[in-house]
């Protein structure tokens, strides 16, 4: 059900924009203090949050922009770039830094060409540091769009990179036609 | 086929599915497909180590345990074990027949709190409510008053598990009696301490205790609007949460006029947004509020100026998870348990260099050996014990000669560390502490909301000191102002955040002095960890000339000829130890050597 909603709000997101940020303000409209949960269906929708989906959210619900503006530099969640296709999450909890986490962001920047933080030349990865992902027993952990991977070594890292590679190619090369939610 | 149907269990909380728990769930699925066997999903059970978990339920009641359970594993399971009645002992980690010593993990545990965590079924409502669950509420409800309801709170000693320990009635009643008649009802489940993770496991596990805790709390504050403010990490704890706050809804047990009583309910999740400060009560109530989560000033506290302005009480989801059970069973039963202070059980999120890690349950007073030794089962390394570090960036680390310490608030305190909400790292010789304190200090100065000057400027030279200790250019005066600082940002900061942010530097200055001296004075590093303090190098007896170690090295900085030994170029090495991973003839070792500095 919820995925649906998700679902629901991307496809409006496709044919026009302004409409799904205008549906998601009057999703929240009944409940009081909105500004987050506006702004974070905005990025689950949008994958990130712009200056001017930011506008047109302060136009819909009446909340100043600045307001938003603070909002969304202040919480770690929240992006004002696009991210690259693959999302990776490199835990950096305390049992992932013992257990070397900075080992597998120095690998991951390796094989993805991507600086932490950053998204790769191809727009393939991006790579990201977080606080922790609560998976302390199998550190060092990562997660790589919704799948969570554990016990990691920079030669596990180096396999899945490449096994998303494989399948960015393979993709490309079956054409763009079919789309996987539908 | 035996006649009576065996149960089958496996463990689907996030450690489970990160270890493969889904696949083998799915393989199973398949492969009893047109058998009588009961397939059954449940949350985390604790033993995170030996992940995915699936346990076996003979007719006659008997439980196996089978443990690092992979889909390859299933066809065997369910051939010999199912259909022929006999265990597969390799795979099998407790339960007759069982060959390892797994079973001192929970030996040593005693479990009220995750008694259902890894048993019941976390979405569904019946599961709960069969083993007692919506029993504490009804109790309430329906024979007692709110008074009595705070009244049994206060007897059985419970004490807030966020961390602080602050009684927990105490709050309550100040809410109750504070005027005004809207109120709420918060609870704290954005769990921002790296390293802790009990709070999702219960929220995963057990959802409908945490809802019921929070309904009796409602009742007994006179509350009609609740809020669970949970991290937006925990994708699957909300899921349950959701589920688990609709079952309840079809039930009666939330919404309009529950039980057929005046009392009524409703429960909102919101999400944090991703900062550590919204942990603090009143940075809390400002996120969910809408605005940047930043601490104010204390008076007015939330159980007279909360949320809205309104009077709230917030507790953490431990705490509430705690109190469907001392409403059930009764405070006289709950505060047998603990120590004269400290009641009831604590639950802590055991990770690090343990041989077993994973979520435990212990009554408060239990010493740190017990936990580390008994049931963690010492070091996986092999290397010596060195630390345990509780709390996260808010605590401190406890050095292995103070391992008798009991684990309880006050306890705590006194060594310098705190309880925190239950992160309990374990370190062993591998693990250099001035790494550990900046490590922290890296955390709570990025994490800082920047309205106190002593927090924000404080924190960040801290780090930039550490930073330079680490690197090698540590002064001579470096530990004194490292001191000197804690001292101010512990005063000039108004939340819980600055308050504590040095307590990892201080703690570790104080027992583990030597390695700072160490890395300032000789300008190495003891735990061979500090990477501007060591050197990766290569041993030419030992090495075959593979050339492995070359390909994998980023930056070129290996050198040799096919089958003869290779060396590294220290000017260009960046020190990763990608090499060291890959030599499959142990070669490669890492030194550190004390320097005479001019």
């Amino acid at each position: 059900m919820e995925t649906n909603i998700k679902t629901d709000l991307k496809n409006l997101a496709a044919e026009n924009p302004v409409f799904a940020i205008k549906e998601i303000v009057r999703r929240h409209s009944m409940q009081r203090g909105a500004a987050i949960p506006i702004l974070q269906d905005i990025q689950n929708t949008f994958g990130y949050v712009s200056k001017e989906m930011m506008q047109r959210a302060a136009e819909f619900s009446g909340i100043p922009v600045g307001e938003l503006y603070s909002i969304v530099t202040f919480y770690a969640q929240f992006r004002l770039e696009p991210i690259g296709k693959n999302l990776i999450q490199v835990c950096h909890g305390t049992a992932c830094h013992l257990a070397g986490a900075e080992k597998i962001t120095e690998s991951l920047q390796f094989e993805t060409k991507a600086q932490a933080g950053g998204t790769s030349p191809d727009g393939l990865f991006t790579v990201e540091k977080v606080a922790c992902l609560g998976c302390c027993s199998l550190a060092p952990v990562m997660t790589l769009n919704e799948e969570t991977h554990g016990r990691l070594t920079p030669d596990k890292v180096k396999k899945i990179i490449k096994e998303k590679r494989r399948q960015a190619e393979e993709e490309k090369s079956a054409g763009k036609g079919a789309s996987q939610d539908a | 086929m035996h006649s009576a149907p065996y149960r089958v269990k496996v463990g689907l909380a996030t450690c489970g599915i990160a270890s493969g728990a889904a696949k083998v769930y799915s393989a199973l699925e398949q492969a009893l497909q047109g058998t009588d066997v009961r397939l059954e999903r449940t949350g985390c059970i604790g033993m995170c180590y030996c992940e995915p978990l699936v346990e076996v339920i003979a007719p006659g009641g008997e439980s196996y345990m089978y443990g690092k359970v992979t889909p390859e594993d299933v066809p065997r399971l369910v051939e010999e074990h199912l259909k022929q009645g006999k265990p597969v002992r390799e795979l099998l980690i407790m339960g007759e027949g069982a060959e390892t010593d797994d079973y001192s993990f929970l030996q040593g545990q005693h479990r009220i709190l995750l008694k259902n965590c890894g048993h019941i079924d976390p979405e569904d409502i019946e599961s709960y409510m069969a083993v007692g669950g919506y029993e504490g509420l009804k109790k309430a409800l329906t024979s007692m008053t709110p008074e009595e309801v705070i009244e049994e709170i206060k007897r059985s000693g419970l004490r807030g598990r966020g961390g602080a320990g602050f009684p927990t009635h105490a709050k309550w009643s100040f809410t109750r009696q504070a005027p005004g008649k809207q109120k709420y009802i918060v609870c704290n489940a954005d769990e921002g301490d790296p390293g802790a993770f009990m709070d999702r496991s219960i929220l995963e596990g057990d959802p409908h205790s945490v809802l019921e805790g929070m309904l009796i709390a409602g009742y007994a504050i006179g509350a009609n609007t609740g809020y669970i403010y949970i991290r937006a990490e925990y994708p699957l704890a909300i899921r349950r949460l959701k589920v688990a706050i609709q079952q309840a809804q079809e039930r009666g047990f939330l919404g309009e006029r529950i039980l057929g009583t005046d009392y009524s309910m409703q429960i909102i999740i919101r999400e944090g947004a991703g900062a550590f400060v919204c942990g603090e009560e009143t940075a809390l109530l400002m996120s969910i509020e809408g605005k940047r989560g930043m601490p104010r000033f204390r008076p007015p506290f939330p159980a007279q100026k909360g949320l809205f302005g309104h009077p709230t009480s917030i507790n953490n989801v431990e705490t509430f998870a705690n109190v469907p059970r001392i409403l059930h069973q009764g405070a006289a039963a709950y505060n047998t348990l603990g120590t004269e202070e400290s009641k009831g059980t604590k639950v802590f999120a055991l990770a690090g260099k343990v041989r077993r890690g994973g979520l435990v349950e212990i009554p408060m007073g239990t010493t740190i050996n017990e936990i580390v030794f008994n049931i963690g089962g010492g070091i996986s390394t092999g290397k010596p014990f060195k630390a345990v570090q509780t709390g996260g960036p808010s605590g401190g680390c406890i050095p292995a000669e103070l391992g008798d310490t009991p684990v309880d608030y006050e306890s705590l305190k006194k060594i310098g560390a705190i309880m925190g909400s239950g992160g309990l790292l374990v370190m062993d010789e591998e693990t250099c502490m001035v790494d550990v304190a900046k490590y922290f200090l890296t955390f709570t100065k990025e994490e800082s909301c920047g309205k106190c000057t002593f927090c924000r400027a404080g924190t960040y030279q801290m780090h930039k000191i550490l930073e330079r200790i680490t690197e090698g250019k540590g002064r001579e005066e470096d530990i004194d102002t490292l001191e000197e600082l804690a001292e101010k940002i512990k005063a000039g900061s108004l939340c819980g955040l600055g308050q504590t942010a040095p307590n990892p530097v201080l703690t570790t200055i104080k027992y583990f002095r030597k390695e700072y001296d160490a890395h300032v004075k000789e300008k190495y590093c003891p735990a061979k960890k500090c990477k501007a303090l060591i050197e990766y190098r290569i041993d030419p007896e030992v090495c075959t000339g593979c050339t492995l170690c070359a390909r994998q090295c980023p930056a070129g900085a290996i050198s040799g000829e096919k089958k003869e030994a290779h060396e590294i170029d220290q000017s260009t090495c960046i020190r990763c130890g990608l090499c060291i991973n890959s030599c499959k003839y142990q070669a490669i070792t890492v030194i550190s050597e004390p320097r005479v500095t001019a």
